[in-house]
């Protein structure tokens, strides 16, 4: 596998403006011409989707539910950030780009980094435009609200539904691309296979979900925008249906699959109350802004948390992290929840919780003021749990959520397969080995909206001469043989297990081995119970019903066995970085005072996979990381 | 807590449903609606039997999939609650509920709860957006939006297109649906230009997939999850009367 990133020369502030100047493009009457296959509608996919075929190429676009709406992109609470510096203080595109590269214990590349932080103000402009609407000052100007890691008010907000309108915006173009007949819609379609041509994509083998019917869809490029893999560890804060097979099976068929252990485990999530629990619900970060989180000094402390006086509190972060406090970064504060609660201090029933207090906000700023900044949230909070937090402080544990990981991407944001592209947080590239908040929003939609519109041109102006794609080719007929045997043997084993069964206990084994801590033992002996597990899935499972009808069961136990697979994969990643960086913390690799110790001199390069075939161990290739503007420092945020 | 659930069944579109009786003897109070759904499926697998389809996604409240008629309500008994986000702690031990999917002519059933609603794409395929373009547009402060009009604008564009409204409406009209896109667009600096076109062509959509009229009893807004207003449906009518009078 050859890796080349292909950063534009020149000074940082000029590679992309460098770039659009000087790549191809094809032509305004020939782009009718070129057909272009995205899968996902979230962010990524429907902005993508919409600004193809605004430029007038001919798009098809898959979403495996039952409208593109409701991708999970829906469900981002808090924000998108922008560099505007509409608050005055003192915030930049480098400012953003150097705490961005920052928060993500300098593990992204430069280039991409800068360029995600220079097309964020078009992108507030652009979703305005579409009539997106966010919070407004009372003289009518756009408001802003801080997130952690970050010293200035740069996130931009609608309620805590900021992912929801952003996406009705992007939905809004996709529909009306659609009614221009630009666009074709399949929701209620999964991807289930990727089809390959002389080493490029070329079309894709879909499963319409309603029928069962399997479907060939062939194009000169494919886009996956599929989303994170976070459902892996079963309790997420992702929807029921995010999946990871799509990044997989094109893994498999030779795209390199980069940093794949490097999950967010966010800090502000319900905590799980039973082992029916299906997921666990994301509280926004926003939260911290005005939310005090603590635990009591005293172990396992049966008080209520109202009847501990404030010095028998301990406000953790505010100790730990004094510059910062309650906005430390998602992985730091997630670790320091965590180490409270493994001491013995967790809080409510099942004690793995810890307290995000708003007394002293409602004292300071009035009940009323919380209420409109967080009012949805406090609502969700009582749907869920049946407490109300403006009497009580909640209570919050760390949850799985956001994949840094994902299939590899260059510059121009295509794989190592020519003609297929990864956007979104499906691909790698820009939050290293942390994402800061209200940047995922952010990346998907400068993916989607600012930057794969113009590369994607630079490798089609080469494809204008192949024709139509046919899909009678037999690597068509080929993967979609491949598709329903896999199928069918699902369905043959007819053991005693359900997928969801397997699902649970590989979560269990992951969120132990390969979460918020890893040690060497750890990962070793993981991979290991990942194989066992997956010999029995294929010995024992149970998909009741047929291939040619709806089946859910079906949908969910060929997703588990690409997240068998994945998982082992994510071991084998965390296994080989001898170094803790951002979310990837291994417990030999730390200072005297609990913080992640980076070793830039051996591990200052992105891990990249290559699938060597089943339970093979998979090959590792390196890119190096060359920091050229900024010199990568010890991150702080005490 | 002892539950016994009475599940419409139906095989596919055309097939006819009928109520099944399913008995959960050990419902924790803590689990969700669709959580014992869950359990109640992982049950009729391992004893051979077919699992019940239902729509669901996120399980926040917020992509829209989840919709069950619960004891004849939609989304169940609780107010501005999505059926994900019903926990059973509001349910009685030794309770019968029935559950049946959003029933209206346009959202023909799938199979079981399971519903295509794929009508309310295209009524926003019709006109439900802002004819912009992506990439660069002007600079979001140059046009300021009153707080308050912001706020109103969030109101209406906050809908999760889940189709609450319609199931529980007499008429399974999709006016409160229609009605909140063509409102938010209209309050809109942005968005007003094109308003009264959009609402004449959105309303067009909506009856040709079939849903009815709107009679105002206002069942829809009560049922909202989002508590979308019926103030929204007047507003879609004022632009479609708008429309027509600039036609003239």
């Amino acid at each position: 596998m050859k890796l080349d990133a292909k950063i534009p020369e020149g000074p940082l502030q000029e590679k992309w403006n460098r770039y659009k100047a000087t790549c191809r493009l094809v032509s305004p009457n020939n782009k009718k011409k070129l057909d272009i296959i995205v899968v996902g509608t979230g962010l990524a996919g429907s902005s993508a989707a919409a600004s193809f075929a605004e430029m007038g190429y001919k798009v098809k676009s898959f979403c495996f539910q039952d409208s593109p709406r409701r991708a999970h992109s829906v469900a981002a609470q808090g924000g998108v950030n922008a560099s505007k510096n509409y608050q005055n203080d003192g915030d930049s595109a480098f400012r953003m780009f150097y705490d961005t590269l920052k928060g993500g214990d300098f593990r992204a590349r430069e280039a991409n980094v800068y360029r995600l932080a220079e097309c964020s103000a078009n992108l507030i402009d652009q979703a305005v435009a579409q009539g997106v609407p966010f919070a407004r000052e009372y003289g009518g100007y756009l408001a802003n609200r801080s997130f952690g890691g970050v010293q200035v008010r740069r996130t931009f907000y609608a309620r805590g539904q900021t992912g929801q309108q952003l996406l009705l915006g992007a939905y809004s173009a996709l529909n009306r691309q659609v009614a221009e007949g630009n666009i074709e819609l399949f929701a209620r379609h999964e991807m289930l296979e990727l089809v390959l041509i002389d080493g490029k994509a070329r079309g894709i083998i879909a499963r319409n979900l309603d029928t069962g019917k399997i479907e060939r869809h062939a194009a000169h490029a494919v886009v996956l925008a599929t989303g994170g893999y976070g459902k892996i560890y079963y309790l997420s804060t992702l929807a029921m249906g995010c999946n990871g097979s799509a990044i997989w099976r094109a893994h498999k068929k030779g795209a390199g699959f980069a940093s794949a252990s490097w999950t967010q485990i966010h800090p502000t999530c319900l905590p799980q109350s039973g082992d029916y629990q299906s997921k666990l619900t994301l509280m926004s970060e926003s939260l911290r802004n005005d939310g005090r989180i603590w635990v009591p000094q005293k172990a396992n402390d049966p008080r209520k948390p109202g009847d501990i006086p404030e010095d028998e509190r301990d406000y953790y972060l505010e100790r730990r992290y004094p510059a910062f406090g309650n906005l430390a970064p998602r992985d730091i504060a997630s670790r320091a929840a965590k180490e409270r609660i493994d001491a013995g201090f967790g809080v409510g029933p099942q004690r793995n919780a810890v307290y995000l207090d708003f007394a002293h906000a409602i004292q300071e700023y009035g009940e009323d003021t919380i209420r409109e900044r967080y009012g949805n949230l406090f609502r969700m909070y009582e749907k869920i749990t049946g407490h109300n937090a403006y009497q009580r402080p909640m209570m919050i544990s760390p949850a799985a959520h956001f994949s840094m990981g994902g299939l590899w991407v260059d510059y121009e944001l295509m794989t190592s397969i020519p003609g297929l592209y990864a956007i979104g947080e499906c691909n790698f590239s820009d939050h290293g080995a942390n994402r800061l908040g209200a940047n995922s929003l952010l990346q998907a939609c400068v993916d989607g909206y600012f930057i794969l519109p113009y590369t994607i041109g630079n490798y089609l102006a080469d494809e204008l001469r192949v024709g139509k794609i046919s899909t009678d080719h037999p690597a068509f007929a080929q993967a979609e043989q491949q598709v329903e045997a896999q199928l069918q043997q699902l369905l043959n084993i007819k053991g005693n297990r359900t997928a969801t069964d397997y699902h649970k206990e590989l979560g269990a084994l992951l969120y132990d081995k390969c979460g918020v801590q890893r040690t060497k033992e750890g990962l070793e002996s993981a991979i290991e119970q990942i194989r066992a597990l997956r010999a029995d899935f294929w010995e024992n499972l149970r998909v009741p019903g047929e291939a040619a009808h709806v089946n859910t069961e079906l949908e969910k136990a060929g997703r588990v066995a690409d997240y068998l697979e994945l998982a082992e994969l994510m071991c084998y990643d965390a296994l080989t970085r001898d170094e803790s960086c951002g979310a990837h913390f291994r417990e030999e690799f730390q200072t005297a005072e609990g913080e992640a110790e980076r070793r830039d001199e051996e591990y200052q390069f992105v891990s990249v996979w290559e699938y060597a075939g089943a339970s093979q161990q998979p090959v590792l290739h390196r890119e190096e990381l060359a920091f050229e503007t900024i010199q990568p420092s010890v991150r702080s945020y005490k | 807590m002892k539950i016994q659930l009475k599940i419409w069944r139906q095989e596919n579109a055309k097939a006819k449903g009928k109520m099944v009786d399913y008995d959960l003897p050990d419902v924790n109070p803590e689990m969700s609606f669709l959580e014992m759904l869950d359990v109640l499926n992982e049950k009729l697998i391992r004893s051979g039997d077919d699992p019940i389809e239902f729509d669901h996604d996120c399980r926040e409240g917020i992509c829209g999939q989840c919709g069950l008629f619960i004891n004849g309500r939609a989304h169940g008994p609780m107010s501005a609650t999505t059926t994900c986000q019903l926990h059973m702690r509001h349910f009685e031990d030794g309770d019968t509920i029935y559950v049946e999917p959003f029933r209206a002519s346009a959202f023909p059933v799938v199979k079981d709860l399971r519903i295509d609603r794929s009508a309310f794409d295209r009524i926003i395929q019709a006109g439900g957006f802002i004819s912009t373009r992506t990439g660069d547009a002007p600079e979001a402060n140059a046009i300021p939006i009153g707080h308050q009009t912001a706020e109103d604008a969030f109101d209406a564009a906050a809908c999760i297109g889940c189709g609450a409204c319609v199931a529980t409406c007499k008429n399974a009209s999709a006016a409160l649906f229609t009605g909140a896109k063509v409102s938010h667009l209209a309050m809109l600096p942005q968005g007003e230009p094109e308003s009264p076109e959009r609402a004449e062509k959105m309303v067009a959509q909506m009856e040709a997939e079939g849903f009815g009229h709107c009679t105002n009893t206002g069942a829809c807004e009560v049922e909202c999850p989002q508590e979308i207003s019926i103030e929204h449906i007047a507003r879609m009518n004022f632009e479609y009367n708008k429309a027509a009078v600039l036609e003239k």
